[in-house]
């Protein structure tokens, strides 16, 4: 049988320690997100013809990346530094993988959406010789963002969870299925607010499947967690954030579904949307820095899980030896 | 995907002839007087900066609080009663009897290493009172968090066996906080998010060196390479903090436990011997006399990229399925 823990700590002091990341992470997670689904966006509406859609996908899909490494360079401790991201690759770092796909993702983009400002201002970019050239990349361009788009979305999910912080680490399974919906929710609610609604059919189609998936894996997550790895998703401001979330997700996808068709509930189904994506973000980072600050959510469940493969026989693998 | 932790082995072959054997601290926690002399040799060789306001923190003799940037030793105290010692006492027996292994048999022959018997130092223990201390360290884990994690490279495995910061490529990123199973390695810098870096400086007003990178023990690699032994553990009176090849430290530390269990210490107990547990073993291993968690450590650390191959699936299946969700909302969207 395995025992209840008893729980006792150096002074309630933590054990693990969270990663110095603020707001502007939170900030990254979402932008991120948001634009790496609108990139998938920009790419179906080129393959159904849908050039508003396409554009405004696209310059989203710019904007976002742009700011989002901003947002990710401030939070660094030596912001001047950022390209020794670069200096080398390392499979076993997550931040390293991410640092790649961010770059390769933010060139394409970045060609893909001076095309759209130099077709919006009639081509009244001072390119000179360059135009042809910069024209004939808008295709190759889009493959790469389209190719790298997705990885972008989920790959923060491995950067979470790569960690010793106990709730993000719990999340493994479930994080990155939790992102890719929650980027799927920010750039259909994206669309939707900058699109009219002759184009956003496919857009309000997403924001229902995004929800619909956000929901699940949000509630799958928490419930393979052991109970004080979940705790901090569910209390104090973190757990209110999710909760906000939720709602504005679901009432947020409903009114796509249901209103889309009229600009005005679009606009404000659409807000609702990226709101609840940023809600998820900042709350689920706040809620890991939380678990990581008091001692009880690592050493329950690493009691428990080590008493649980005691019981069970195995014996090999315990850091603390009677010899 | 095969596994992505660390094969220590090709990284000391990477060293060819410069490779050394791993060194590695043996701290004996069962002979520390808590003189914290440990702490100020590190602070002095290393000229780390203050750590926190001068304030008393009401733990006992302990107003050091914890691991962190400007901190790479620190002098746990603990102090329990009766009732703790008879639950420490159980809980060591208890391992013992679930025949949680030593790495072998204890090698017999010769008592103790040098330093290692009850020589006088100790803090008289009653039945009814005792205290805990323990110098906490760095682990230099086989299977470092930190250093897997650190997406620029400043982090690295030394021909030492130990994981030390280059801090003129690290950008600050934070990863490595994060990545660190034991609450270790931390940023320097100044009150981004924790309070505890709030503090007044004027009075104490100094340098701080290697602003905004990440900060922990080297190992005094400036002293490895020098053929010396580093400061925390020669200055150490006791001989609590002992250093030498890991091989002869894990020797060491398995006759000192077999030795304390004779005298009926079956509280005794070593953390970090153990080459299958969830770090491959660590190049600090400690003789502890309670709980891990007692003295602020991890019971059941893992490090996070054992799990890294099946995140990385994870991460592809959720990719697949938002591609496939965006392709099946134009499906949709273009019936209407
Ligand atoms: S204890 Fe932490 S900081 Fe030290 S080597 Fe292990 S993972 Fe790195
Ligand atoms: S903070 Fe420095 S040492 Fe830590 S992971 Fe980032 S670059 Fe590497
Ligand atoms: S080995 Fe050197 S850097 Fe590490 S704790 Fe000891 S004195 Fe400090």
């Amino acid at each position: 049988m395995v025992e209840k823990p008893q729980f006792s700590s150096y002074y309630g002091r933590a054990v693990v320690k969270a990663p110095p990341w603020g707001d502007e992470i939170a900030a990254y997670l979402f932008l991120g997100g948001l634009a790496g689904g609108s990139s998938l966006l920009s790419l179906g509406a080129q393959v159904t013809g849908s050039r508003t859609l396409q554009r405004n996908a696209r310059l989203t899909a710019l904007g976002a990346v742009g700011l989002g490494t901003v947002a990710l360079v401030h939070d660094l401790g030596r912001p001047e530094r950022f390209l020794y991201m670069l200096r080398t690759f390392k499979i076993t770092s997550p931040m390293s993988v991410g640092s790649w796909v961010l770059t390769s993702f933010s060139t394409g983009a970045g060609v893909t959406a001076a095309v759209e400002v130099d077709r919006l201002t009639s081509q009244r970019l001072p390119l000179g010789p360059l135009r042809p050239v910069l024209y004939a990349l808008e295709g190759p361009a889009e493959a790469q963002t389209a190719l790298l788009a997705a990885p972008l979305c989920s790959y923060t999910g491995p950067l979470l969870s790569n960690t010793a912080v106990p709730t993000w680490n719990a999340a493994r399974d479930e994080l990155p299925f939790v992102f890719v919906s929650s980027a799927a929710l920010a750039a259909s609610g994206a669309a939707l607010v900058s699109t009219p609604v002759r184009d956003t059919q496919p857009a309000r189609a997403l924001s229902a499947l995004a929800a619909v998936g956000d929901v699940i894996s949000m509630k799958l997550m928490k419930q393979r967690m052991h109970p004080a790895e979940a705790e901090p998703l569910q209390t104090g401001a973190p757990g209110t954030m999710l909760k906000w979330a939720e709602r504005l997700a679901v009432g947020g996808a409903a009114g796509a579904v249901l209103l889309g068709r009229y600009r005005a509930p679009a606009v404000a189904s659409g807000a609702l949307m990226m709101g609840a994506s940023a809600l998820t973000r900042i709350g689920i980072l706040r809620a890991g820095i939380a678990s990581a600050r008091d001692p009880r959510h690592t050493i329950e469940p690493q009691k428990a899980r080590l008493q649980a493969r005691q019981a069970d026989g195995v014996v090999h693998d315990s850091i603390t030896t009677a010899g | 995907m095969k596994s992505l932790t660390e094969d220590t082995r090709l990284s000391a072959e990477a060293y060819a002839e410069r490779a050394g054997t791993r060194k590695a601290f043996f701290t004996d926690t069962s002979i520390c007087i808590g003189c914290k002399a440990c702490e100020v040799a590190c602070k002095e060789w290393n000229r780390n900066p203050q750590d926190g306001n001068l304030e008393v923190l009401g733990s006992s003799y302990d107003n050091t609080g914890e691991l962190g940037a400007n901190t790479w030793r620190h002098v746990a105290f603990v102090e329990q009663d009766k009732d703790r010692i008879e639950k420490a006492r159980e809980s060591g027996r208890k391992l013992v009897n679930l025949g949680i292994p030593s790495v072998g048999p204890p090698s017999q022959g010769g008592p103790g290493p040098a330093g290692a018997g009850q020589n006088g130092t100790a803090p008289p223990d009653t039945a009814e009172f005792r205290w805990l201390m323990s110098s906490d360290v760095c682990k230099h884990c086989t299977h470092a968090g930190c250093l897997d994690v650190c997406p620029t490279g400043a982090l690295f495995r030394t021909e030492y066996g130990t994981v030390k910061v280059q801090e003129d490529i690290c950008n600050g990123c934070g990863t490595c906080v994060g990545g660190c199973p034991f609450g270790v390695i931390e940023r320097r810098d100044e009150g981004i998010i924790r309070a505890k870096t709030e503090r007044a400086q004027s009075q104490y007003a100094q340098e701080i060196p290697n602003p905004g990178t990440a900060n922990k023990c080297t190992f005094c690699y400036d002293r490895l390479v020098d053929g010396q032994t580093p400061a925390c553990a020669q200055t150490c009176p006791t001989t609590s903090i002992k250093f030498g090849d890991r091989e002869d430290m894990v020797e060491q530390a398995r006759q000192r436990v077999a030795e304390l269990h004779k005298q009926g210490m079956t509280e005794a107990r070593l953390y970090g011997a153990n080459p299958n547990d969830g770090v491959g073993g660590t190049g600090s291993v400690f003789l502890l006399l309670d709980e891990p968690e007692v003295y602020g450590l991890p019971p059941d650390p893992r490090v996070p990229t054992k799990d890294l191959p099946r995140m990385y699936k994870q991460a592809v299946m959720a990719a697949s399925g938002m591609i496939a969700a965006v392709g099946l909302s134009f499906v949709l969207g273009a019936r209407r």
